[in-house]
């Protein structure tokens, strides 16, 4: 059943030809067989088997949900009170939550079985996965390649067919991103949508939830359980509930599509821009029109990116003390030294490097030329989406310069690595729902991802455009050779 | 104590009052006092990782009754900023509080020294968390976290610095305290840190406009530690530059076991809170209708009572101003005088004499008085008809109090009536007059202190209970026979 989507994987077992336990074990074997990868970072089975054992109760007693039985991958910056919560970082090795995430709280209570938490970037600082207290992930197309990041876990879990579906979290592109280069189906929601509730905080004016999966039907599925007004999260939105499902039926005809000048130019590599037109291609032969639009500023956004993020991180990591909970340092001299030794040795290089930058693009004398400078431009990015939206109903365009690049080939250099992030930023500082969906295959055979962007709130259009597409392509479909 | 008349004293206060709301600013834990350590602190307060703040709208709406109280600009659109730096009792690493756009702004709070009235102008007022407690005994050389305070919700009330004297910042310090209880939005408490000021004090020649060098002194939980630091730091001050020194910028500390204060840090070493908005808190909006609705429910203020206690009710200046001293007081005043239907000043004389000796004796607030508004009516009713004598009555407020029931109960089991029959009063000034030939030959003799002593022995007959203007008036009519 492995290859199965989410969709599939539901009928079989609303069909009872599959149930929730049999599911569970299959995919924790295939777990404990490619754990080489390193894309799990704490397997529970007896956790595991136990809420498949409660899902399967769920369906004999006719409570069950579309997705109740349907195993799921956590990514470790959601607290889980059944695994450690780490953040992939040594700052918080074994740390137990007393409380799930309101998206975990939310799946389980849709009867969705946990598998696992899987690895990312520590903190989620990264673009691949590399930064990672816990050693790097495998790419499943090129044990070389990285599977991108920070959610490099939660996609390449899904590239293999080892989750039907992960959680994920997108800061600055860290869905999209990685779904590009493992060649899976990734989306990230309106800012908003998802609570943060249970996300160990990275910059939360950006942080925001979403789902790895093999189809864009599959995430509009699974958004109908995990999203929705959460009280505990003062930046969730209050809206009606919707069923994400809604518009997979309608046809692309008419859709206007707006392809941004500025994502085609110096830097896109042929295999990926070849990928892309190619994409859109299709889309015009469904009967959408594509219309040219200019986000003049866009290239802004990794300078304003790396302020806005940083400082608000080097404030959302100082929880991380030594004090309550998490590493202490073994020897000290007093309390200060305590929390400064604690903390040098439980953050890693990247985490260290943005608390510092954050720091100083706060500190008095230089928060209104970096903060407040990045602010202003953040809103005059989000500016040219709304007018670029007055033109067309969906921005696509590339999701990355490049395919997967090779494991150490940017980590010594942080601003080309930083560079990763180029399409994708602009969409998060935004805070617009943006997905990545596979669109064929760039060099050394490794994947690419098309992007898609929509305006605020209208997840169920994006999701029905690049289901549209999904019906008339099978990119999404194909699997990396070695994991069957 | 110095009477420089060649300095100048300033000093703004900026004053945290714990507010009264069930629940902390930005978590469900409760705020009440004296829970063992940790056990009010959530998983917010805690600050573990994932948990994100959510406002207390009753925090919010003690900002706003407290600005509509002082006449201030309730601000449409305030925002919460993280104020950021390293303490192992402040759980997140930054505080949350109000900087750039605070929720209450400017506004005013009138205040009387020595008769003399002054306007202290606010500066402004705004939201924000405390922290925890850093425990530093008993624990065996390690110190101890306590975070139930963590997330307590405050009012930061700065105001300009309008201040003058030691004196001055007492009796503003006082107000406050007294608008804030008033309004109930703080319970007032300074042992348990619920009211607790901060001075920004410094000096200059008089007649120079310009300030001098500031310190800030913290850590004044009485309303008598905030004299003494004051006077204590004025002396520090002028002594210096009288030294020829300069005074430095810095924080202070008022050791009250000392009675002096000491320096805590330099502004070299002050430092830099890195403040922006909270992202996970939106702009704290408020509209023109709550605005109005709060106003709507806002109690009469104590400057408003005080003047209708003056002018409805013809009380003296002193008196309205001791009676409106707390809300609970003045509640007292009208209820007794409601219920008594007599002169306003006799209801006020009891109350600021035997009422408030009792209060204060006991700890008591007016709410909680022995003696309800109701039992004084009673008591005042027989004094105004002539049953009680002052003394006597005396004693029966004292029998209320310790005992309860009413006056007239009191008065009839125990005998206490005044004898005001005139038949009885003769028959006692006779045998008074008999028994006292000295004291009559003095008295005729123009003695006129003699008179004094025949009251005082026809009282003693009663045994106090004889009407003593009705005595003096026999006793002049028989002598003079």
């Amino acid at each position: 059943m492995y290859e199965k989507s989410v969709a599939e994987l539901a009928r079989a077992l609303d069909a009872g030809t599959v149930s929730a336990v049999e599911l569970a074990s299959e995919y924790l074997a295939r777990i404990e067989r490619f754990k080489g990868m390193n894309a799990f970072l704490d397997v529970r089975p007896e956790v595991t088997l136990a809420q498949a054992r409660r899902a399967d109760a769920m369906r004999a007693a006719g409570r069950a949900t579309a997705l109740t039985g349907v195993p799921v991958a956590h990514k470790d910056i959601f607290v889980t009170r059944d695994f450690a919560s780490t953040a992939a970082s040594r700052m918080l090795d074994g740390y137990m939550s007393p409380f799930d995430a309101a998206v975990v709280e939310n799946m389980a209570a849709a009867g969705m079985v946990t598998l696992g938490k899987v690895n990312c970037d520590e903190f989620a600082m990264g673009s691949s996965n590399e930064n990672s207290a816990y050693g790097r992930v495998a790419n499943p197309w090129d044990g070389n390649a990285v599977p991108g990041g920070s959610s490099g876990g939660s996609a390449a879990a899904v590239a293999a067919r080892l989750a039907p579906v992960a959680t994920a979290t997108d800061t600055g592109g860290s869905i999209r991103e990685p779904a590009a280069f493992s060649g899976i189906t990734g989306i990230k929601p309106t800012y908003g949508r998802a609570s943060r509730w249970g996300m160990i905080a990275f910059a939360s004016s950006l942080d925001q939830a979403g789902v790895m999966t093999q189809s864009a039907e599959d995430a509009a599925l699974v958004f109908n359980a995990m999203l929705g007004f959460d009280p505990r999260d003062s930046t969730s939105v209050e809206r009606a509930p919707e069923d994400y499902t809604r518009d997979l039926a309608t046809p692309v005809a008419g859709l206007t599509i707006g392809v941004p000048r500025e994502f085609f130019g110096k830097g896109l590599q042929p295999d990926v821009e070849a990928a892309v037109r190619a994409a859109l291609a299709e889309y015009e032969k469904q009967g959408a029109r594509l219309v040219d639009i200019s986000l003049p500023n866009a290239e802004l956004g990794i300078p304003v990116y790396y302020v806005i993020a940083p400082a608000e991180c080097s404030s959302n990591l100082s929880r991380f003390d030594g004090v309550r909970y998490g590493h202490r340092a073994a020897h000290y001299d007093d309390l200060a030294d305590m929390i400064k030794r604690s903390r040098a040795e439980g953050f890693g290089a990247e985490p260290k490097r943005r608390i510092l930058i954050g720091t100083y693009v706060l500190s008095h004398g230089y928060y209104d030329a970096y903060y407040l400078k990045a602010q202003r431009v953040r809103r005059i990015i989000a500016d040219e989406f709304q007018r670029a939206f007055r033109e067309c109903d969906i921005i696509a365009g590339p999701v990355t310069t490049s395919v997967a690049f090779g494991f150490g080939e940017k980590a010594a250099d942080p601003v080309s690595m930083y560079l990763s992030d180029l399409y994708t930023i602009p969409g998060s500082l935004a805070g617009l729902p943006g997905m990545s969906i596979p669109c064929g295959f760039g060099a050394r055979n490794l994947p690419v991802g098309l992007q898609l962007t929509a305006n605020y709130f209208e997840e169920a259009k994006l999701l029905g455009a690049a289901h549209r597409y999904q019906l008339a392509t099978d990119w999404h479909r194909r699997m990396p050779a070695g994991i069957a | 104590m110095n009477v420089r008349a060649d300095w100048e004293v300033v000093i703004g206060l900026e004053t945290h009052a714990q507010l009264a709301t069930a629940s902390k600013i930005f978590s469900g834990s409760s705020t009440r006092f004296g829970a063992p350590p940790n056990a009010q602190a959530c998983a917010v307060d805690l600050a573990l990782p994932g948990v994100l703040p959510v406002l207390n709208a009753g925090a919010v709406e003690c900002a706003v009754r407290f600005g509509l109280a002082v006449g201030a600009t309730i601000a449409p659109r305030s925002v919460f900023a993280r104020k950021n730096y390293f303490y192992p009792d402040l759980p997140k690493g930054y505080q949350i509080s109000q900087y750039e756009i605070p929720v209450v702004q400017g506004g005013s709070l009138a205040i009387a020294v020595d008769g003399v009235e002054k306007v202290v102008r606010l500066t402004r007022a705004h939201l924000e968390e405390d922290a925890g407690k850093s425990l530093h005994e008993d624990y065996h050389g390690m110190s101890g976290i306590d975070l139930n305070r963590a997330g307590t919700p405050l009012l930061e009330i700065v105001t300009e610095p309008d201040m003058r004297s030691a004196a001055e910042a007492v009796a503003y310090a006082r107000a406050l305290h007294a608008l804030v209880v008033w309004l109930g939005i703080c319970d007032g408490n300074m042992q348990e840190g619920s009211f607790r000021c901060d001075a920004n004090v410094s000096v200059r020649p008089r007649g120079q406009a310009a300030y001098g060098t500031r310190c800030e002194i913290k850590n004044l939980n009485s309303f008598r530690f905030l004299e003494r630091a004051i006077l204590h730091e004025v002396d520090r001050q002028i002594a210096l530059i009288e030294d020829g020194g300069r005074v430095v910028q810095e924080t202070r500390l008022y050791d009250p076991e000392r009675d002096h204060t000491r320096s805590m840090r330099s502004k070299e070493d002050a430092m830099d809170y890195r403040y922006f908005p909270d992202p996970d808190l939106l702009p704290l909006e408020i509209s023109a209708e709550t605005v109005e609705r709060i106003r709507a429910s806002l109690p009469e203020l104590p400057a408003a009572m005080r003047a209708r206690f003056t002018a409805q009710y013809g009380l003296p200046a002193y008196d309205a101003a001791t009676l409106t001293a707390s809300r609970s007081l003045a509640r007292y005043f009208e209820a007794a005088l409601t219920a008594f239907g007599g002169d306003p000043k006799l209801v006020s004389n009891w109350m600021m004499g035997e009422l408030l000796s009792r209060l204060n004796e006991t700890e008591r607030d007016a709410e909680a008085a022995a003696v309800t508004p109701d039992m004084l009516a009673g008591l005042l009713k027989r004094i105004a008809d002539g049953t009680l004598s002052g003394k006597l009555a005396k004693e029966v407020f004292a029998i209320l109090w310790d005992e309860g029931g009413s006056a007239d109960a009191i008065i009839a089991a125990r005998g206490l009536a005044q004898i005001s029959d005139t038949g009885a009063l003769e028959a006692i000034v006779d045998e008074v007059l008999a028994a006292n030939p000295k004291s009559v030959e003095e008295f005729r003799a123009g003695k006129e202190k003699a008179m004094n002593a025949l009251v005082g022995q026809a009282m003693k007959a009663s045994r106090g209970k004889a009407n003593p203007a009705q005595v003096n008036a026999i006793l002049r009519r028989k002598l003079s026979g």
